[in-house]
């Protein structure tokens, strides 16, 4: 018969039984994720970000962006209505960390990209409430100012790399990006070439309206204009993704 | 003779325990202030100043880890390291483990709330500090394992008491989260900023299996076991019912661990991830009321107490919002109501409802009891107390008031929509709707710091007291000896 006398006796007998109790809940709930199909949508268009696109998530994630714009929409009428077709897992797949977020004191951005000019953007960023004068977001007039530090961006693509973010490093893996994304998207995700993509991209868009450097801006800027653009929705039935729910 | 010579002989390393209750007065002040400050940002976005480090993204995080690690984690570490040496009879098996404990962990949360200012952040929410800062806690926390269990194993007598089953689990738990939620790939070795292991869905569920378990391991067993310990102290009365804490503990620490995945109701982790976390949050009502229902009825026979002591009316005052908070818990995990309340202040409300109202709460009542015990001596003010709790009772009711109000309008005004199907309002006018809301929550929030300034006059006064009593005793003692 057992007696709980045991437990309450034994330290070693609580630690191990302890261990079980809190073991079983996040085994069963977080490692069927990596296993089960369907848990990540098969959806064409989904690609790892661009070198400065990077950046860009870099510096949103430092400003601390997340504690109060979502970027996760869910399935119901007003939120398509006010941000477009429902999230999908595919969408954040190389997302490192994910950026769902927690809490709309501003809206969702999952889908803020080209909903409005770089030029919008930029003096939304700087100074929100000349735009929108019930605006609580602070403003962030330092991200014009700030040049834009790439010296690590190789470094940094190649810890997403092993985190299995596919930037290239071989001509194998070259050769597996061109057929998974085709030949544009497959140069930008070449690791050996990303500071001169970088440039290239921050030059041939010029985000923040202003051509003499590269600004933490045109990082930023670069990031929130792709968010959500990557999968062309008209391309699937509206029931496309409903069985993998 | 040097303190260290005099504390080594004593029968219990009261010195560590001390260092972390004062740690834990100044971190409330710290924290509570930040606290006040960034509610102030979003009702008066002018205080954000354009300076970068003082924006409320940045300073946010500084005010979650000063006032759950710093504040909480102090009170913690300062009540089982003086609950397991009560209880065992035995004093810490190392007190220099528990020292570098002490001080690996308040350089762990400075590290961390400067780091943030700075924008290193692994835009973990709880969890934000950095790889380095990571791997530091990671050892201060095998450290304080070690000492916890190494102090447990040389107790006099066979039964370990109930408050130590409570933090042996907290330890245990806060371990496996810890390690597992900030597994990340450094940039380079001398570069502070990494990316997560995982990404997307597996990361979200991480994480809130991480967030989640946080709230129920570090803010709600740790501090059950000090509810276990303190509340029958104040009342002078046994627990109510030993059998209903075993039930309650194996419950709470079975069914925690399930419940994160109601963080992301709706969202795209797969269905049968977040129904399971749906109905092991019901099932999670049960062990919390059994928690609840255990403390206060241990008052049974002596309510007078709480007319009489307000030290008590903390703790039971407590108890009732942790009460309420695990009701409305479950409440916000069901689907539907989840899907009106996610994303809005609602859940800010609730978390304040936990923290300020259970948390803050239940560690004032204890410090209030171990701290003139600690420097032997009697509160310096008992009618400081009395105006404290006032102003903390006024200053959370303030708070998840405006928050019920605000989140809920939030949640109705989003999904409105006119007599021609469009949308009634657009986003901004939410924002707007919200400001006279974030208001009263600032004006709530300065209510329980301005408690917490009493109270750390009232704790500065009392180990003043302490220690002038302590000195003239030694001095007496002394001519005595002489004479």
């Amino acid at each position: 018969m057992f007696k709980h006398e045991w437990l309450e006796t034994n330290i070693g007998l609580l630690t191990v039984a302890t261990m079980l109790a809190i073991s079983i809940g996040g085994l069963v709930e977080i490692a069927p994720l990596f296993f089960i199909k369907g848990t990540v949508e098969k959806v064409d268009g989904v690609r790892p970000y661009t070198p400065l696109e990077l950046r860009g998530r870099d510096i949103y994630q430092r400003e601390g962006c997340y504690l109060c714009h979502s970027q996760m929409i869910r399935p119901f009428r007003d939120e398509a209505l006010r941000y477009g077709h429902y999230s999908l897992a595919a969408e954040s797949q190389y997302d490192h960390p994910f950026q769902w977020g927690s809490k709309r004191t501003g809206p969702d951005l999952a889908r803020v990209g080209k909903k409005y000019s770089n030029e919008w953007m930029v003096q939304h960023l700087v100074a929100p409430r000349s735009l929108v004068p019930q605006s609580v977001m602070p403003n962030f007039p330092w991200l014009l100012t700030n040049q834009l530090d790439y010296s690590d961006i190789q470094d940094r693509m190649k810890a997403l790399r092993l985190a299995g973010v596919p930037y290239s490093l071989n001509k194998a893996e070259y050769d597996a990006n061109v057929k998974k994304f085709g030949a544009a998207t497959a140069k930008m995700l070449d690791i050996t070439h990303a500071r001169q993509n970088l440039i290239a991209q921050a030059q041939e868009n010029n985000y923040d309206g202003d051509r003499s450097g590269i600004s933490e801006m045109d990082a930023l800027v670069a990031y929130l204009q792709v968010l959500g653009t990557m999968v062309d929705f008209s391309k699937y039935d509206d029931d496309a993704f409903v069985k993998y729910r | 003779m040097t303190a260290t010579e005099m504390g080594s002989n004593e029968q219990y390393n009261f010195e560590v325990v001390k260092k972390f209750a004062f740690m834990t007065i100044i971190w409330g002040l710290l924290g509570m202030s930040i606290g006040v400050y960034i509610a102030s940002e979003l009702a008066w976005p002018f205080m954000n100043m354009d300076i970068p480090y003082i924006t409320f993204g940045r300073l946010r995080p500084a005010h979650t880890s000063s006032v759950i690690f710093g504040f909480g984690g102090s009170a913690l570490f300062a009540t089982s390291y003086y609950i397991v040496q009560r209880t065992c009879q035995a004093r810490l098996v190392s007190d220099f483990l528990a020292s570098f404990t002490f001080w690996g962990w308040q350089a762990a949360i400075i590290m961390g709330d400067i780091s943030y200012m700075l924008g290193h952040t692994q835009s973990r929410e709880y969890a934000e500090m950095e790889w380095p800062i990571d791997i530091l806690i990671e050892i201060v926390w095998v450290s304080y394992l070690a000492v916890f269990v190494g102090t447990i194993m040389r107790r006099k007598q066979p039964h370990i008491y109930v408050a130590n089953w409570f933090f042996m689990s907290f330890i245990l738990a806060t371990a496996l989260l810890h390690t597992f939620n900030n597994l990340a790939i450094p940039v380079s070795l001398f570069h502070m900023k990494s990316y997560s292991l995982f990404s997307g869905t597996q990361d979200a569920m991480t994480q809130w299996w991480y967030g989640h378990n946080a709230v129920g391991f570090f803010l709600t067993a740790a501090f059950l076991g000090m509810m276990y310990y303190f509340v029958p102290k104040q009342a002078g009365r046994p627990i109510y019912s030993y059998r209903l804490s075993i039930v309650h503990f194996w419950a709470l620490s079975f069914l925690y661990m399930w419940v994160g995945a109601h963080h992301l109701h709706w969202t795209a982790l797969p269905d049968w991830t977040s129904t399971l976390a749906a109905t092991f949050s019901i099932m999670l009502l049960l062990p919390s009321w059994g928690g609840m229902i255990n403390g206060i009825m241990t008052l049974s026979g002596a309510w007078d107490k709480l007319r009489t002591d307000p030290v008590m009316r903390f703790m039971i005052v407590a108890l009732s919002f942790y009460g309420m908070a695990t009701f409305e818990g479950p409440l916000m995990a069901l689907k539907d109501v989840n899907a009106l309340s996610h994303y809005t202040d609602w859940t800010v409300g609730h978390v304040h409802s936990g923290a300020l109202g259970w948390v803050a709460m239940i560690s004032f009542g204890s410090l209030y009891h171990m701290i003139p015990r600690l420097w032997g001596t009697k509160l310096w003010s008992e009618k400081l107390v009395g105006v404290h709790f006032w102003l903390a009772t006024i200053g959370v009711l303030m708070y998840i008031t405006a928050m019920w109000i605000s989140g809920i309008t939030q949640g109705l005004m989003w999904r409105a929509f006119d007599q021609f199907g469009n949308l009634q309002y657009s986003f901004v006018e939410s924002v707007a709707a919200m400001h006279p809301l974030y208001e009263m929550r600032a004006f709530g929030g300065m209510f329980f710091l301005s408690g917490m300034i009493l109270m750390a006059i009232n704790v500065m006064m009392t180990i003043r007291q302490g220690s002038t009593e302590s000195a003239k005793a030694t001095a007496a003692k002394l001519s005595m000896v002489n004479a």
